[in-house]
């Protein structure tokens, strides 16, 4: 079976053909240190964190040189990357072997080409650029050190969940991301939400990762391995079934891992978390996993139409569920995570929509890598400012007070909700005028989900630095130290430029992804003019509806009752009570019964075997505490039973 | 009449570790007390590692030495060489003192009454059992010649040899005394019964067969026609012996009693290197000796495998103690062994060498673990005593997740290469159904696993909870060496699993 396979595995790949399909290298020069970029990270977690208070003083700047220099040795990878012709510019680094158990053996090795470094570039320039922030916003925090320890290990384990070439190897680093990510979102363990959030996130995302394993072990049945270049090059040759439940699997994992529904619910809590935390991995990278995840997978969602739309059903769900709970979010932080959740609805939407969605979810992913860290750190310096205070109907009017912040944060709103020329509007619009080419259903959700996305935006903006001064401490709220506007700057910079740059600069993001993720161009239903139009106009009815609702009244410090969707979407539109229902009474259920079966049941059996050998029901339940004559007994049992089972198989 | 040849330089380290343990006895009786301890643990250590250079240098030997009685191959050797370290690292777990104040884990004198005056006379004259080290010397000789044996007789006195020692060594607890030689007597007891057994199993196979070496009784099977029926019931009951001694279902029963009573360093030193050695026979027996009966043994084996991997994970979910947990554990992992035994090829021996490597070393840190948590009674393993440990002493607690993990069979860990290894043999000889019985025990295994993680790293911390002693270099060098065994195996396994793929061809 396996060979027959691996035969087909080697005719298919000579043909190349798909997505996927490129011609993959070993390694040569520069690009067989690629370890490198792993390794750098990986050694300043393990200084900062074995090294212990010897390390407290220097802590934050070890940290902050490791992942600077994973950032530099990503930048020479490319840039020696982009001087390799557009066919040959993937690579293979063979590490060493891993198992090599019987049929089935995996090898430690890394994939760097076309994806895997825009990823590469992206945490560790975003990474990097927070790791800085982060010394001025832990300043007054005695555990500093270990912060920059996760974050290092954060760093590490998501570079080696882009660069594994082997799902399992890639499994180790999306079990490493969640690790970091539980680490720090209950980093502040003193506060008992924040325990709470980190143990929630922990637990919901093991529902995903049993999609991941159950994934990897089909893959396992059907291909005989869980390298990418097997799987992916023998995918033409199974089974349309089997490709469906493998992408469905995927699908799970990737739900997980990227806060799409059902498994969106951690997100919002996972805000307890320090926010350079939130920003870096509830924002820009971790939970961009499951969007990597999928345009990975391309060669498998191409020939599983089935999971792809199960794919586009998700993404579209969240990214109106999101936008919808961004709406009603008093918690600055929660709104951003609400949005979080619904920009990755938009990606997860466009990967679903196969080769013509594939290279816009990524040049999205970048572009909100961008805007989003931007706003994230933005609302952390505004906490700053504010005595760590994140209910915006305590805020108002700090555009005069913290100018810097409100510049930069104003570049992150107008990236997002997708006006020219910022980077979202370039990112954005591709992935509605994909949506459309694809389906009208599909395209009325992203365009809608753009409506509200900029009457959240434009309702959180007001609320924060316009209007009315509504705080009650006593010094007035200050600007952030240049430590920690300086990496505002640059990100606020790259929302501006980034998606126009990333879109046309060179040959243009899509032309450099194509050989990972394949192309198709698609037809549009209407003139592309007037759809940017419509779009355009959306955005404008939102802000204008937050600003009729935001900016010309005055923001009441309570909170008003608000009607049905409000209340619904302030419960983070009942997500928590969903998985109460759906997942934890059964699971209770379940755990009562089986203990109930494990009283009786279980125990009842080894009692009633016993009464069959010995014949002494009187004396069962002393047989449990230890008699070596009832012991003796049992084992005589067994004796006949082995016997006997030895003499009966000759029987006919 | 002919003296038959002895390969002396083939069998240097049998009789390494058994002259030195009768040095070890004479020590007992002309070395000064005060310099008994010293001495003793010196000479085990050179003994034990004396023997393993020599393992080292015979490495690729094959043959058979000793007048057909004794394989010198590569199961045989690598089992050697892995029980060598184990027991090296125990002689460590048995010589520790800082632990208790004025001894170490063994009671001064294990003939004086629990509780007497004599008793008391002797812990506060801080009296040291010195006794112990040839007596684990002697074990350990067993336990080497045990899956090195090539004969009937030899795989009999193998079996005595190893398990005598370890019933006066289990009775010698310093702490619970009583506890401790009820487990002596019934492991005792229940030993000499299975004894029995096995020794009326080869009396049957003798008779059927009409010699004592293995290589001779697989010719019989093919050679004798009939009487089938005094083989098979021998072949049963031989394997109901060595079943017993790895812990299978239904022979399971003294493995928790014993456990929990026994000195914990001896649990250690037993739980390891027992479950390699009996293993190692068992294999060598049925693959060499009656490996042209497997159609016969498999489905015997099958239903031994799957009941003793639920049950083991089963009934371990609602122990409360950290040493009858960890002993239901060791019975789970004895089923998953013998899911790869079923397979019966050398993919199979590699996989079961890597296995119980593995294992060993893991099972050999988490006891060692379980020595320091103590609070005035002793060592504390009520499992509700270890709550909110992680808080109190995060390095232990880390250290003692990692072991579990790695039972848990969680990547990079050594226990998951090893699961894998196992599982993989299993379903390429054909036995994958037991492999999915198995990965259900091990889903269930993890659950009670985890269950102790969760407990030390999110419960509050009980308020009169137990310390965390701080140990001498004896166990924290056993620890070190058994977490970075088993994250380094997990991490690049590559090296021993071709280690064990080279030693997996049986000597006929």
């Amino acid at each position: 079976m396996t060979s027959t396979l691996s035969a087909l595995a080697t005719a298919v790949a000579t043909e190349g053909g798909h997505g996927g399909g490129q011609a993959v290298a070993e390694a040569t020069g520069v690009f067989d240190l690629t370890w490198l970029l792993i390794a750098f990270p990986l050694l300043g977690a393990a200084i900062l964190l074995v090294g212990g208070r010897r390390t407290d003083k220097v802590g934050h700047l070890i940290g902050c040189a490791a992942s600077i220099a994973s950032f530099v040795m990503g930048l020479v990878l490319f840039f020696a990357m982009v001087g390799e012709p557009s066919d040959g510019r993937a690579f293979t680094v063979q590490l060493w072997e891993y198992v090599n158990a019987g049929g089935y053996s995996v090898d430690v090795s890394l994939l760097l080409d076309q994806l895997s470094i825009s990823f590469v570039l992206l945490i560790t320039g975003v990474g990097s650029l927070i790791h800085i922030y982060s010394i001025g916003y832990m300043e007054h925090d005695e555990r500093r050190r270990r912060f920059f320890g996760y974050l290092n290990l954060f760093v590490a384990a998501m570079l080696l969940l882009v660069l594994a070439s082997d799902y399992l190897v890639m499994f180790i680093g999306w079990e490493g991301v969640g690790l970091a990510s539980y680490l720090l979102i209950g980093f502040w363990q003193h506060k008992d939400s924040a325990s709470v959030a980190a143990k929630k996130a922990f637990v919901v995302n093991r529902v995903g990762d049993m999609g991941m394993v159950l994934a990897m072990a089909s893959m396992i049945a059907v291909f005989g391995s869980t390298a990418f270049d097997v799987v992916f090059s023998s995918a033409e040759g199974a089974s349309t079934g089997w490709l469906t439940v493998i992408g469905l699997f995927l699908l799970l994992g990737a739900c997980g891992k990227s806060a799409q529904f059902p498994l969106q619910s951690w997100l919002l809590d996972a805000m307890e978390g320090p926010t350079p935390v939130s920003a870096l991995i509830h924002a820009a990278t971790m939970v961009t996993a499951g969007v990597y995840l999928i345009v990975r997978s391309a060669a498998i969602y191409d020939l599983a139409p089935d999971a792809r739309t199960a794919v586009v059903v998700v993404g579209a769900i969240t990214l109106l569920m999101g936008a919808i709970i961004g709406c009603a979010k008093d918690d600055i932080k929660k709104a951003l995570a609400g949005s979080t959740m619904s920009q990755i609805g938009y990606m997860v939407l466009a990967a679903g929509l196969g080769p013509a969605g594939y290279a816009f979810a990524i040049f999205h992913l970048l572009t909100h890598g961008f805007f989003k860290a931007n706003m994230f750190l933005g609302a952390g310096s505004v906490m700053h400012g504010m005595n760590d205070e994140v209910n915006m109907r305590r805020y108002g009017g700090l555009r005069i007070l913290m100018p810097a912040t409100f510049l930069t944060f104003a570049m992150g709103y107008l990236a997002i909700i997708g006006i020219p020329p910022f980077a979202g509007y370039f990112s954005k619009d591709k992935i509605i005028e994909a949506a459309f080419a694809d389906n009208w259903i599909t395209g009325l959700a992203t365009l809608i989900g753009a409506g509200i996305t900029a009457f959240y935006m434009t309702r959180l903006m007001l609320m924060t630095f316009f209007g009315n001064r509504r705080w009650k401490q006593s010094e007035l709220p200050h600007e952030s130290p240049p430590v920690m506007t300086g990496p505002l700057w640059v990100l606020g910079a790259l929302s501006v430029v980034g998606g126009f740059g990333l879109l046309y600069l060179g040959a243009g993001i899509v032309d450099w992804l194509a050989p990972v993720t394949g192309e198709a161009h698609h037809d549009l239903p209407m003139p592309l003019w007037l759809l940017i139009t419509i779009t355009l106009a959306t955005v404008v009815v939102g802000v204008a509806v937050a600003w009729a609702m935001f900016g010309r009244r005055a923001v009441r410090e309570d909170v008003p009752a608000g009607n049905a969707i409000t209340v619904a979407a302030r419960n983070d539109l009942y997500g928590d009570a969903f998985n109460e229902a759906v997942f934890m009474r059964p699971g209770q259920y379940l755990t009562r019964s089986l203990v109930y079966f494990e009283n009786r049941g279980v125990d009842g059996a080894v009692v009633g075997t016993a009464t069959a050998v010995g014949g002494l029901s009187a004396r069962m339940r002393r047989w449990q505490t230890g008699f070596v004559r009832s012991y003796a007994v049992t084992m005589l049992g067994g004796v006949a039973v082995v016997v006997l089972a030895m003499l009966l198989v000759r029987l006919p | 009449m002919n003296a038959p040849t002895i390969e002396y330089a083939e069998l240097a380290p049998l009789i390494t570790i058994f002259g030195a343990a009768v040095i070890g006895v004479l020590i007992e009786a002309f070395v000064p007390r005060q310099l008994r301890h010293p001495v003793q643990v010196g000479l085990a250590l050179l003994a034990l590692v004396a023997a393993l250079v020599q393992v080292i240098l015979l490495a690729g030997t094959d043959m058979v030495a000793a007048v057909g009685a004794v394989a010198v191959d590569g199961p045989a050797l690598f089992l050697q060489g892995t029980i060598l370290v184990l027991a090296i690292i125990s002689v460590g777990l048995f010589a520790e003192r800082r632990l208790e104040a004025g001894g170490d884990a063994f009671a001064p004198a294990a003939s004086s009454l629990p509780g007497s005056e004599d008793e008391r006379i002797l812990v506060r004259e801080q009296r040291l059992q010195t006794e112990v080290y040839p007596l684990m010397l002697f074990a350990v000789g067993g336990m080497l010649l045990f899956p090195a044996a090539n004969d009937l007789l030899m795989l009999f006195i193998a079996l005595e040899v190893m398990s005598l020692p370890l019933y006066l060594l289990c009775g010698m607890a310093r702490r619970r005394r009583l506890l401790s030689q009820e487990a002596a007597l019934k492991y005792f007891l229940l030993g000499a019964f299975s004894s029995a057994i096995f020794l009326f199993g080869m009396a049957f196979v003798y008779g059927y067969a009409g010699t004592l070496r293995f290589g001779e009784i697989s010719e019989a099977l093919t050679a004798n026609i009939g009487q089938d029926g005094i083989l098979l019931a021998g072949v049963g009951l031989m394997a109901v012996g060595l079943l017993f001694k790895v812990g299978a279902v239904p022979f399971h029963s003294w493995t928790p009693d014993v456990y929990q009573g026994a000195p914990t360093p001896v649990t250690a030193f037993m739980a390891a290197c027992t479950k390699l050695a009996a293993f190692g026979a068992l294999v060598r027996l049925f693959y060499v000796a009656f490996g042209g009966l497997r159609t016969d043994w498999q489905p015997m084996l099958w239903a031994v495998a799957i009941a003793t991997m639920l049950v083991g994970a089963v009934v371990a979910l609602t122990q409360t103690d950290i040493k009858r947990m960890l002993a239901y554990s060791s019975i789970a992992h004895a089923g998953f062994v013998l899911t790869a035994m079923v397979a019966a090829d050398s993919t199979a021996t590699a996989a079961i060498l890597f296995y119980l490597a593995t294992y060993g070393i893991a099972t050999l840190g988490a006891f060692a673990v379980v020595t320091l948590v103590r609070d005035s009674g002793g060592e504390a393993t009520h499992l509700a005593k270890w709550a909110g440990l992680g808080r109190r002493s995060p390095v232990l607690a880390a250290t003692f997740a990692l072991f579990l993990l790695a039972f848990a069979g969680i990547p990079l860990t050594s226990g998951f290469v090893g699961k894998l290894t196992v599982f993989t043999a299993a379903i390429d000889g054909g036995a994958a159904p037991l492999v999915v019985v198995g990965v259900i025990a091990s889903a269930v295994a993890a659950f009670f696993y985890v269950r102790v993680i969760v407990l030390m790293f999110f419960s509050d911390p009980a308020p009169e909870g137990p310390t965390v002693a701080v140990p001498s270099l004896w166990t924290a060098v056993g620890i070190t060496v058994g977490a970075a065994a088993t994250l380094l195996l997990g991490i690049v396994p590559g090296p021993l699993l071709d280690l064990a793929q080279q030693a997996s061809i049986f000597v006929r």
